[in-house]
């Protein structure tokens, strides 16, 4: 355990700099204040990972499963609502339907290959 | 002055009034693709329904500029009006002055018409449209807040509370609406989030657009913070007037009764919507159609959640709150969202005198990493607590798979349910066939000379044996075994003779929901 610091201590204590493997110090600057907050990054924080525009043409699975057959090919045109593949999982045989219209870029799966949540399945162009 | 010239003045004074932010503020309010406040007002309640007060309420600020100002009603209008002739409260923000920003009188005219809603025991709506707090007010503005979400809170489960997100509504002003009862959010036009993109963007380095950050699909889809979404202001207001027609003024009545209509059989044969396979998905809102009147099924939050189906429908006239498992989608599993989105809506209905039909299908609790790191014990337990909590009648029917601690959970006679029927189908079990035989049997299958053929053999045993409802009802778990095309006719009789259902709790203050 760290002994308590006084706050002037806190002050000089450098940026980055460990007090304990869970958590650390660092500071956040709002810029439209001018004013500096000195604050408490867990792990948790550090390891978050940042937010991007999700691509909607690549397709991930919901939720863990085993493939059980693919009803397109690559370069097929498709419309929304089409069957896509039939992915066996919580024993059920979940109909994946596409929700947009497009032409199967690529397919990244095969039928009876395992595969786990948030795994690129299809991608269309 | 004459009787006659004062009412001329009165006259001229309300014309002012109804002028809002002025021309130039309506204009732009108009180009944001908005209605005004009052236009929004009027078009929502009954014709001629409607009563304004506390018009010329005027601002009190007097720093930075502001005793100058005038702010017609200081920004917000408040009411009294009906909606197919039932009463209701109202209020809206108007954006059109000084951006519908939230002063105190602003407050105080919101927590009257709060206030009066409660005392009348009749629903309040409230139309948000703000920019946020009006900060030359500083802590009276915050203070303003502060009162309405204790009137929400306290006004929780009396009276129905709706929210209506017609612009942006940031800031602390979200929680409002998160302590209401129902929140719509229209395309394009609402937004919601605690720190805009700005913020974010200063603080954290992360660029997001308001409407993937806090729009109308983000908060239907993705936060279940919205349980309705329309595409049109104009949509939106018909599924208010709809969802009003449901629901009781308060809790101690019940839903003004429709005339009973039979459901349209011809297009929901009940017989045929549920694959006899237990692995063939279907849509469980088939068979919720198949039995309520006019096959008529009024969803909430349809687009969150989706592996759990829930709203209102009608049996034989009377408001039933539907909970489903939809074998649709995520194989109907319980999850951390759909454990949420169904307790809420569990304990909404018992609030306010709606009998819960439960249809039940599914394979259970969803495994996984993140399942479990986000809390799936503490999510699913709400399930759990509310359907004990309940004392409405609760009914359920067993479609088809009810598995392991999802069959507890789905109001199942050990939570005190009122009655339990199951189809024949139904396969009331530990857990599927092929997890329990490879359990109970392993030594078997692994030592048989053809452990693939011996597997096969002790699953079709095991399914013989167990997966039907026979062995629950042998147990006077399920109350009766029944034909589909018998549903209806049972939840109505069950209905009727659960009218005067008493179910005692101890007293208490009140539980302590895992929330």
């Amino acid at each position: 355990m760290a002994t308590k610091k006084t706050e002037k201590e806190m002050d000089e204590t450098p940026l980055e700099q460990d007090d304990s493997p869970k958590v650390r110090y660092s500071t956040i600057m709002l810029q439209e204040q001018g004013a500096k907050y000195k604050t408490l990054l867990t792990e948790k924080y550090k390891n978050r990972v940042k937010w991007e525009k999700p691509d909607l043409r690549k397709i991930y699975s919901e939720i863990p499963g085993t493939v059980i057959k693919v009803y397109v090919e690559e370069g097929q045109k498709v419309n929304e609502g089409d069957l896509m593949m039939v992915l066996e999982a919580m024993k059920m045989k979940n109909k994946i339907l596409f929700t947009q219209n497009g032409v199967v870029k690529k397919i990244y799966v095969s039928e009876n290959e395992k595969i786990p949540k948030n795994h690129l399945m299809m991608e269309l162009k | 002055m004459s009787l006659k010239r004062k009412i001329l003045e009165l006259q001229k004074k309300r014309e002012k009034v109804l002028q809002g932010g002025g021309e130039k503020a309506i204009e732009k309010q108009v180009a944001m693709g908005k209605m005004t406040a009052r236009e929004r007002i009027i078009t929502l309640l009954d014709e001629n329904s409607f009563h304004e007060y506390d018009m010329f309420v005027e601002h009190e600020a007097r720093d930075f500029g502001m005793a100058t100002k005038v702010l017609h009603g200081d920004g917000v209008i408040i009411g009294t009006g009906t909606i197919f002739g039932a009463p209701v409260c109202i209020y809206a923000q108007d954006f059109t002055v000084a951006g519908g920003s939230l002063g105190l009188m602003h407050a105080r005219k919101i927590t009257k018409i709060m206030d009066h809603a409660m005392k009348m025991r009749v629903p309040i709506i409230g139309i948000n449209d703000s920019g946020g707090a009006r900060i030359q007010e500083g802590v009276n503005s915050l203070a303003g807040y502060g009162e309405i979400f204790y009137r929400n809170t306290t006004a929780s489960g009396v009276i129905p509370q709706i929210s209506v997100i017609l612009g942006p509504c940031a800031g602390g002003a979200v929680y409002s609406p998160a302590l209401t009862d129902f929140v719509f959010v229209v395309d394009k036009i609402s937004k919601m989030f605690i720190t805009g993109p700005e913020v974010i963007k200063t603080v954290l380095g992360e660029e997001i657009s308001m409407e993937d950050l806090g729009g109308a699909r983000v908060h239907s889809e993705k936060t279940g913070n919205a349980h309705f979404y329309a595409e049109s202001e104009l949509e939106c207001f018909d599924q208010i007037k709809k969802l009003i027609t449901y629901i009781p003024w308060n809790n101690s009545r019940k839903a003004l009764p429709f005339e009973a209509q039979e459901p349209k059989i011809d297009l929901y044969k009940i017989d045929e919507i549920v694959p006899g396979n237990p692995k063939e998905p279907y849509d469980v809102r088939d068979v919720v159609r198949a039995i309520t009147d006019d096959s008529d099924f009024f969803e909430i939050q349809e687009m969150w959640a989706a592996n759990i189906v829930i709203g209102f429908g009608r049996i034989n006239g009377e408001t039933v709150g539907f909970v489903c498992n939809q074998p649709l989608v995520l194989a109907g599993v319980l999850d951390v969202d759909s454990s949420d989105k169904a307790a809420r809506f569990i304990r909404y209905c018992d609030a306010f005198n709606i009998p819960i039909v439960t249809l039940v299908d599914l394979p259970g609790y969803l495994p996984g990493v993140d399942q479990e790191h986000a809390g799936v014990i503490r999510h699913g337990a709400k399930v759990l607590y509310a359907y004990s909590e309940a004392t409405v009648p609760k009914i359920t029917v067993i479609l088809r798979k009810a598995y392991g601690g999802g069959y507890i959970a789905m109001n199942s006679r050990h939570l005190n349910a009122d009655f339990v029927f199951a189809w024949p189908g139904a396969e009331i079990a530990v857990m599927g066939p092929e997890g329990a035989a490879n359990i109970i049997f392993r030594k078997e299958i692994t030592e048989a000379e053809d452990p693939e053929k011996m597997r096969k053999q002790k699953v079709k045993e095991y399914k013989e044996k167990f997966a039907n409802p026979y062995v629950a009802a042998a147990k006077g778990y399920v109350d009766s075994v029944i034909e589909p095309r018998e549903t209806r006719r049972l939840l109505l009789h069950a209905i009727e003779v659960s009218k005067n259902k008493v179910d005692n709790k101890p007293e208490k203050k009140h539980g302590i929901p895992p929330f």
